[in-house]
């Protein structure tokens, strides 16, 4: 019985995952000849072209913004909400989560009516007689987007190993003479690492890969790496070098959870002791 | 004191997080194309949505892969999550890897993956491509509600089952499948969620004719502004937040009847933003 109920999913996982895994290895490892293909790192190459290492720094710099803002935004949100602020923290959590269950298209597109042109804001600012702003293509409206979109993902891991700290450890701490600071930087902030990592992997991922961000609050001209990849296999149909700029993706999102996982198993043995 | 001041950075937090819907929803009503000004009170983009075909249209597509794609999906995953919960060793290191994958690989990567593919296996794109799509993708998070469960449940159960005289698949059917029945409606509504919600894999595997509401509304915002998308937000706004309310009331009434009557274990759910904190 256990063959039965397990053997189809094993056949969707191999058609469905692994066998498209595979394709787009393949696709970055070679480049089409007259006879055929042949097996070349040429697609890889490619990518360290200066146009598109800029791209990709231009990403990189971007998801390491939004997500240093998210977590300076978020980490207070998420001790807040944690503590005893409120009575009813059920609902507040509930409140913070209401906007996410909305479609994430119709969130972004929100904010093209905020920033744009005869935008809500600079309707405001006019009626006060203030200057316009021209928010709307620029970086500024692009970590906009993704701060919106990406902070309760921030807010949510951290709040959650927060409320689970021992009340104790925190009062121990007090009364063995450790002022509010130092018990903050040297038991709250420990304890809560693992949830700062794992929220910072939460923002970090679709904050580096979005192509909808960029494209609707950055404008046509504005090309982040997904809108690279998307224009390889939309626009361009260079399958090779769309599929090679993915794997390089994967490596870097490897990298950095490797690094992440590194953080977190330090903290981890230091509250072992 | 401090407290006011901690009250007060949570509420320009909840201001951050609702401004962009409200002012969507209000100018859902406002009767001037120009969003600088307010035209007067207005129900013409609310009629114009449902005159819409093409909207219309994707509203539907979007239900039916929802639906069929959660309901597809919860099947394989409940069997397979039974198995791998069945399963010892390397393989099941393996299989629980390969069932990461999609959940950890940026959402790009897995459309870019599935479109290549389609297109190798010459699969005519629609429909079809989509729901296999959005079944590939719904699969890990069915399993990863459903396997908690799985891990709760008393191994005796079964092989009491069996000894009062059940078939193996009457035991399935009739005491493991129940035991486990949250995880597995925990499971096909993260899945239906998932799939209303997904713009990029739609995007890489639809093909001509075929769109669901996330493709329309990324056509139509590419051009600009259109008070009918609106109109649909504040429509969807206000569903889900009824939605949430009945499902919340509900829950909140039936952990008072449990406080009041016997203890029951905590319930578990797989971790995901949108479901609150466990």
């Amino acid at each position: 019985m256990k063959r039965l109920s397990l053997t189809p999913y094993l056949i969707w996982m191999v058609l469905f995952t692994v066998v498209p895994m595979l394709l787009v290895l393949y696709y970055a490892f070679t480049v089409p000849t007259e006879g055929g293909v042949t097996w070349s790192l040429q697609n890889f190459a490619r990518f360290f072209e200066p146009i598109y290492l800029r791209v990709f720094l231009r990403s990189l710099y971007l998801a390491v913004i939004s997500t240093g803002i998210c977590l300076l935004l978020g980490y207070p949100a998420a001790m807040v909400m944690a503590g005893n602020a409120f009575k009813r923290k059920h609902v507040v959590m509930l409140l913070f989560v209401v906007p996410m269950w909305m479609n994430f298209l119709l969130r972004t597109y929100a904010w093209l009516t905020i920033l744009e042109r005869n935008g809500f804001i600079n309707a405001l600012l006019g009626f006060f007689n203030l200057p316009r702003l021209n928010i709307l293509y620029t970086n500024t409206a692009v970590v906009l987007g993704m701060v919106y979109n990406f902070l309760p993902f921030m807010v949510l891991p951290i709040y959650s190993v927060l409320s689970k700290i021992d009340k104790g450890v925190v009062e121990a701490a007090g009364d063995l003479g450790a002022n509010p600071f130092q018990v903050f930087m040297k038991v709250i902030l420990p304890l809560s690492m693992p949830g700062v990592v794992s929220g910072i992997t939460m923002v970090f991922m679709p904050a580096m890969t979005t192509f909808v961000i960029s494209r609707l609050l950055g404008g046509g001209q504005f090309t982040l790496i997904g809108n690279l990849i998307e224009q390889q296999f939309l626009v361009v149909g260079d399958w090779g070098f769309g599929s090679a700029i993915s794997v390089v993706m994967i490596v870097v999102i490897l990298l950095s959870m490797a690094v992440m996982s590194f953080f977190e198993g330090e903290e981890k043995d230091v509250a072992l002791w | 004191m401090v407290r006011i001041l901690k009250r007060t950075y949570i509420y320009l937090i909840f201001a951050f997080l609702y401004l962009p819907i409200a002012v969507l929803m209000v100018y859902s009503f406002n009767d001037a194309r120009s969003r600088g000004m307010w035209g007067g009170f207005t129900l013409r983009w609310y009629v114009e949505l449902f005159q819409d075909r093409t909207i219309m249209h994707s509203l539907y597509s979007t239900l039916i892969i929802g639906i069929s794609s959660a309901v597809i999906a919860t099947i394989i995953g409940t069997f397979a999550a039974i198995g791998i919960h069945n399963t010892r060793g390397v393989p099941k290191k393996l299989i629980m890897n390969v069932t990461y994958l999609p959940v950890l690989n940026p959402e790009i990567v897995t459309a870019i993956s599935l479109m290549l593919l389609f297109v190798f296996s010459k699969v005519r794109f629609g429909y079809l491509t989509l729901l296999l799509s959005h079944i590939t993708f719904n699969v890990p998070y069915v399993i990863l509600s459903v396997l908690p469960k799985l891990r709760q449940l008393n191994k005796h159960l079964y092989e009491a089952a069996l000894d009062l005289g059940c078939t193996p698949l009457q035991a399935l059917w009739k005491v493991i499948i129940p035991e486990i029945m949250p995880g597995i409606i925990t499971g096909l509504l993260l899945a239906f969620t998932l799939s209303i919600d997904d713009f990029v894999v739609s995007f890489f595997t639809t093909g001509s004719g075929v769109s669901t509401l996330s493709i329309t509304v990324y056509s139509m915002a590419r051009r600009g502004i259109n008070p009918k998308i609106n109109a649909l937000s504040t429509i969807m706004f206000t569903f889900v937040l009824a939605l949430l309310i009945i499902v919340n009331v509900r829950q909140a009434r039936e952990e008072r009847k449990e406080r009041n009557g016997r203890r029951v274990p905590k319930k578990d759910s797989p971790y995901d933003p949108r479901f609150g904190s466990a």
